[in-house]
């Protein structure tokens, strides 16, 4: 602390220390014991200094452990002794010695047998370089000497298919004879020239040369490609220190044959017929004075010994050398392949058939679309862009006014920051005054009515203007206090509206093509159609394009994936179909939407609609709704039919309670009644749109209802007992399944209409159920089960899609007497359930 | 043991002459294999096909199918004569009858290897049996309702099943224990397979969907939901990049995953069954216009036709022979038929019994076949066959 006790005349080094706060301790610096380095696997090593050799090995440079030394397997058990194991130094190495970098890397080599005879470059040289600089010249050359006499595996089987040292690996060639190859002695500069006369010769030759002999081919020395690692000008071999200094090894070493060819090359061109050198030589040397023969140091190099153009007439083997694989003109003609005439090893045959890879070819994945559209409407057909435009159009009046209204609804939903119109109109002023004037030109919230289209506007005028009560002035006063203050409201959101939407954003963005409304739907780009036609084509048998559609289908990125299968279009985020925007109340959607699409949620208006049913006006009308006005007549049978929604039998019809007492009425009247009944629901049934009209028209309306229902039918399904169950289902499975097989035929089934019974029809309305029906169980007394009586069928049928809880309470109920159930039928002030279950109990008594 | 090549023939006793021996090597003719195959069957089975239009379907891999054509030698090589390649037999021979105590069985399916087999009972159970032996190996139960078709996985270690209670549920073989549960299909789920790797199971509902559940993740819905479907899906069939799905609204879609195409092809009539060919390029289609038909699957043609059996109403199985040769389809009218495949005549009946054959299933490679009916599985071989010892 030499800053503290701070004089003028003390000259301080370095940045002082942090003053201590008052009661805290100086911090102690970590001692050295404590300083701790670990190993990649987390253990700790212990430092000894940079001067002291490291890292330590084992345990405070001991070998073992903490707990001391202890054999790696130790058997303490006298009855089962250790096996005895040989140790090889690897067990008592570490494992980073093992590892790639320690000092016996443990790698897959190729074995001996199976290497090539090419040697390892660097050891070649390390051992030469160790046998030059040894105190003995070439004492490792007896090493070379004693080699095994091992073949690799690959001169082995070259050898058994009769190849022979010298000889080019192949085919045997028809009638070109091999060619010796020059005098190895003569040594020529750059190319070879062509051998020009000779070659002629050779074709003389050629003539007289039988067909069936074969020449083996020509054995082709591969290219040296040896990276050029110095700055030495090309092909210049510099100054070799073996060569200058140990001529006489490398004397003895030629002489006794080849066997170190690769050494030879890689030490430098030696011409084995030069005599023995002692002394510095080279090329950049003159002759000393102890060579016996003078080298033709001042030969010049002159440009005639090369060749300037490159013919045509190929010097050689026409290779320049060149290695690679080379193209067989003649490769076509399968004869020629086959004409393999060697030694074919034992075990193997000539293939007949000349081995061609098998390419698969799959065809080429259509060109993916990137952008070049800008919208999906392009790629519709003329008629359809035009439908699309036309409902568009229609419906941009309905959405724009929607929008404002809903907005307006919101804002009164939300009352907190409006509190009053004058409130709106405060920040309605702010926003005017950042942004630029709307013009009540293009944006027309209130179009469908004039009048208030015609006020409204009236108020922006105002509006921009400045003036305060610009609301008041322009409101209709015949209006009522109610309507005004909704009018104001109205008003001050749209413009609110418009201008957010106008002023500053206005500038940077551009209204996309397709506005992104909650009015329209996803639906599928292309669709399979033209039924008539490709049913016509099914009678005349007509398969193939007649029938068959083809769409371009993005499957999903995981699926692809999951298939081992590479993304057909890779750059689309596109999965299923493809699909484009239309209007969602469109009829062409209910011709078209699959079944399964999502539900579309209707944006209701909130303060506008006091009751869920007001909305339905807006709606399309449906024939069910036709019979709905009927059945609010009388209070009960609308309790019932809510009822029976609730319980999950939204489609069925249900007949007044009137009709029930007649059933009880002896069958033949019940059956003159209900008949006609029958017949035009059956009717109504042949002409059923697709479920997704049912559901744009009551999802909103009846959605929690329906769908809680649906779960407590499932419960109800699940819960049933197995063995009960499969008695009492068989005879209306049997029934209901021989209705409702028709029914996914797209074409309306006359069948239906002569059906015997009403039970029936209602049991085809309860069966969701399309397609064609499992078969059913086969057992001889299923034909009495057929035989029940129609209205214990009924029963039972719904039984079926009740929930447990309505099985339970049903028999309870059945214990009543009848003269209580009626009581109770006639109240009004009963909750659903019983009544529903008093229905069950007239059927069951009846 | 000699064969020459066929050019040099002709000049082979001059060339003699010049005292250059001749070198002759056994070689196997290039074309033999494709002239003188006995396999005769096959021969004109692809003529028959060449002849109708139908594009060259010849058997990709006829190497694991017809041995025998791999090993042809020429007329002069004789050392180890072939024997002819068996005339295709079809299972004529009621081997085993099993009760399988599980209600009616809605499905009977082999596993990869045809081994055993499962069966899809309407208590709610699925049983795996070895159908030789007539054991029950493990009862499944964890559905909560009928089980309506179940799949093996390639390497035997899962299955899945669909069923009444509109659940995919992924089975462990050996504990029986429910893997996974897939819920999310509005309506019962007809039939479930395995992509190739067992690393999706593929499920069409009668809700019109299909739905690819991955195995992998623990994801609750699908990878993808194929709902192109007009009406609930009878049938579904993966290949290796294919999924072939039959529709109620009588359509068979082919969705090529490679392509990224859906090929949809009009049958007309409702259809309850579709499957590949074995060699990947034709698919049959079952409608309940009581016929079969078989088109080609790269254009959509019909090859064949196939009629006479009764399937008017139900869910009924189709498939063809372990080799192509033969169509099989269960029938109303209590039997099994076999067609022809290229002369689409009616081959052979099996008379099951008095019910209706609910689903069939036919042994990957040999002449064994699987019939459903009521609650009992029959087990049908050809005639030659005898039960090896300890299989009884």
């Amino acid at each position: 602390m030499a800053a503290a006790d701070s004089d003028e005349d003390l000259v301080s080094y370095g940045t002082g220390l942090e003053p201590l706060e008052e009661g805290e301790r100086p911090k102690k610096p970590i001692p050295l014991q404590d300083q701790t380095v670990r190993d990649e696997k987390g253990r700790y090593k212990r430092f000894h200094g940079a001067f002291s050799g490291g890292f330590s090995a084992g345990y405070f440079n001991t070998v073992g452990s903490k707990e001391g030394w202890t054999p790696s397997t130790f058997v303490s058990s006298r009855q089962n002794r250790a096996d005895k194991s040989v140790l090889g130094p690897e067990d008592f190495m570490d494992e980073e010695d093992l590892s790639e970098f320690g000092i016996a890397p443990k790698a897959i080599v190729t074995t001996d047998d199976f290497a090539s005879k090419t040697k390892d470059r660097i050891q070649e040289k390390a051992r030469q370089l160790v046998a030059a600089t040894a105190p003995i010249p070439g004492a490792t050359l007896l090493d070379d000497f004693v080699t095994p006499a091992k073949l690799s595996v690959g001169f082995e089987l070259l050898r058994k298919m009769g190849w022979k040292e010298g000889q080019g690996v192949g085919p045997r060639v028809k009638r070109r004879p091999r060619r010796q190859k020059p005098d190895p002695g003569v040594k020529i500069y750059g190319c070879a020239l062509p051998p020009g006369d000779s070659e002629g010769s050779e074709d003389e030759d050629d003539d007289y040369l039988p067909d069936n002999v074969t020449f083996a081919p020509k054995d082709v020395t591969p290219v040296d490609f040896t990276p050029k690692d110095n700055v030495h000008g090309l092909a210049y071999k510099g100054l070799d220190p073996h060569q200058a200094l140990f001529g006489s090894s490398r004397e003895h070493f030629n002489l006794f044959g080849g066997g170190s060819e690769g050494a030879g090359h890689l030490i430098g061109d030696v011409e084995p017929n030069k005599g023995r050198k002692l002394g510095i030589s080279g090329q950049a040397f003159g002759v000393g004075a102890l060579e016996e023969e003078d080298d033709d140091i001042y030969a010049t190099e002159t440009l005639s010994k090369y060749d300037t153009v490159l013919k045509d007439e190929e010097p050689g083997d026409g290779l320049y050398g060149w290695t690679a694989p080379r193209q067989y003109k003649n490769q076509r003609e399968p004869e020629k392949d086959l004409r393999y005439i060697g030694k074919i090893l034992d075990g193997f045959s000539l293939a007949s058939k000349r081995l061609s890879f098998k390419k698969a070819t799959f065809p080429v994945p259509p060109t993916v679309f990137t952008g070049s559209a800008t919208s999906v409407l392009e790629f519709l057909s003329q008629k359809d862009r035009e439908r699309i435009k036309e409902m568009k159009q229609a419906t941009d009046l309905k959405a724009a006014q929607l929008k404002a209204r809903s907005l307006a609804q919101n804002a009164s939903g939300s009352r907190a920051q409006l509190s009053s119109p004058d409130g709106g109109d405060r920040s309605w002023h702010t926003a005017w005054g950042s942004g630029t004037a709307p013009t009540a030109s293009n944006f027309k919230p209130f179009a469908k009515d004039p009048e208030k289209q015609k006020r409204y506007e009236e108020y922006l005028v105002h509006m921009k203007k400045g003036q305060k009560d610009a609301l008041e002035r322009c409101l209709d006063p015949s209006m009522t206090e109610w309507e005004r203050g909704r009018e104001r409201e109205e008003f001050a959101r749209a413009a609110q509206l418009y201008v957010s939407s106008h002023s500053t954003l206005s500038s940077r963005f551009t209204h996309a093509k397709e506005e992104d409304d909650s009015d329209q739907v996803e639906v599928p780009r292309d669709q399979e159609n033209d039924v008539n036609d490709k049913q016509s084509a099914v009678k005349m048998k007509m398969f193939g394009k007649l029938t068959r559609d083809t769409f371009e289908w993005h499957p999903d990125k995981l699926l692809c994936k999951r298939f081992n299968v590479p993304d057909p279009y890779p750059n689309s985020t596109l999965v299923g179909l493809p699909r484009v925007k239309r209007d969602k109340y469109s009829v062409f959607n209910f011709l078209t939407l699959p079944e399964s699409s999502s539900l579309p949620t209707t944006p209701e208006p909130i303060g506008k609609v006091p009751e869920h049913r007001a909305s339905d006006k807006s709606r399309k009308p449906s024939r069910w709704d036709t019979s709905k006005p009927e059945k609010k007549e009388d209070s009960i049978s609308e309790f019932l039919s809510l009822a029976r929604s609730k319980v999950g039998l939204p489609k069925q019809e249900s007949c007044p309670p009137v009709k029930k007492e007649e059933e009880q009425a002896p069958a033949s009247l019940s059956e003159k009644t209900t008949k006609p009944d029958v017949e035009s629901q059956a009717e109504e049934e042949g002409k059923r749109p697709s479920m997704d009209l049912f559901r744009a028209i009551f999802a909103s309306s009846s959605d929690e209802k329906s769908s809680s229902s649906e779960d407590e039918q499932g419960d109800s399904e699940d819960n049933q007992e197995g063995a009960v169950e499969a008695n009492l289902q068989l005879p209306q499975e049997t029934h209901m399944e021989e209705t409702s097989s028709t029914a996914p035929a797209s074409e309306p089934e006359p069948q239906e209409l002569t059906l015997p019974f009403p039970i029936q029809k209602m049991q085809i309305d309860e069966r969701e159920e399309f397609g064609p029906r499992l078969p059913p169980v086969f057992c001889p007394n299923a034909r009495q089960k057929l035989e029940i009586p129609q209205k214990e069928k009924q029963k039972k049928n719904k039984d079926k899609h009740k929930p447990q809880k309505e099985h339970r309470r049903k028999k309870e109920k059945a214990e009543m007497s009848p003269a209580k159930k009626t009581v109770i039928e006639f109240c009004p002030g009963l909750s659903l359930d019983p009544v529903l279950s008093l229905i069950e109990v007239h059927g069951l008594f009846s | 043991m000699i064969l020459e090549d066929r050019k040099w023939e002709p000049r082979a006793s001059l060339k003699s002459d010049f005292g250059i021996p001749r070198i002759v090597t056994e070689v196997a003719s290039p074309d033999v294999g494709n002239r003188k195959c006995p396999g005769g069957t096959v021969i004109t089975l692809h003529r028959a096909w060449r002849l109708s239009g139908a594009g060259p379907p010849p058997p990709p891999g006829p190497s694991d199918r017809f041995p025998r054509w791999r090993g042809q030698r020429g007329p002069g090589t004789m050392a180890f004569p072939q024997p002819k390649p068996r005339a295709p037999e079809l299972p004529r021979k009621r081997l085993k009858t099993l009760d399988c105590g599980q209600g009616a069985v809605r499905a009977v399916r082999f596993n990869a290897d045809g081994h055993y087999c499962l069966t899809c009972g309407s208590d709610k159970t699925l049983k795996l049996w070895n159908p030789l032996r007539g054991t029950l190996l493990r009862a499944y139960s964890g559905h909560g309702y009928e089980v309506l078709d179940a799949a093996g996985s390639f390497d035997n270690s899962h299955l899945c099943s669909g069923g009444g209670d509109k659940a995919v549920v992924l089975w462990d073989v050996a504990s029986g224990q429910v893997v996974r549960k897939f819920r999310g299909h509005a309506g019962k789920v007809n039939t479930v397979q395995f992509n190739e790797e067992a690393t999706v199971i593929l499920s069409g509902s009668i809700d019109s969907s299909i739905r690819c559940w991955d195995c992998r993740s623990r994801r609750p819905e699908p990878v993808q939901k194929l709902d192109e479907a007009r009406d609930g899906v009878s049938s579904v069939k993966v290949s290796d990049h294919e999924v072939l799905a039959g529709s109620v609204d009588g359509r068979v879609r082919r969705y090529d995953l490679r392509m990224g195409q859906l090929f949809s092809d009009y049958v007309g009539s409702p259809i309850t069954c579709t499957c590949f060919s074995r060699d990947g390029q034709c698919i049959l289609v079952s409608s309940l216009d009581s016929t079969l038909r078989l088109l080609d699957k790269d254009t959509g043609e019909l090859l064949g036709e196939y009629t006479g059996h009764k399937n008017q109403e139900y869910k009924l199985d189709c498939c063809l022979s372990e080799r192509d040769t033969h169509v099989v389809s269960c029938s109303e009218d209590g039997k099994v038929y076999f067609w022809d495949l290229v002369e689409g005549a009616l081959a052979l009946t099996l008379p099951v019994g008095p019910g209706v054959v609910q689903s069939l299933a036919y042994h990957p490679t040999e002449p064994c076949l699987l019939t459903a009916m009521g609650g009992s599985i029959q087990c049908w071989r050809e005639e030659a066959f005898e039960v090896e010892d300890g299989a009884g």
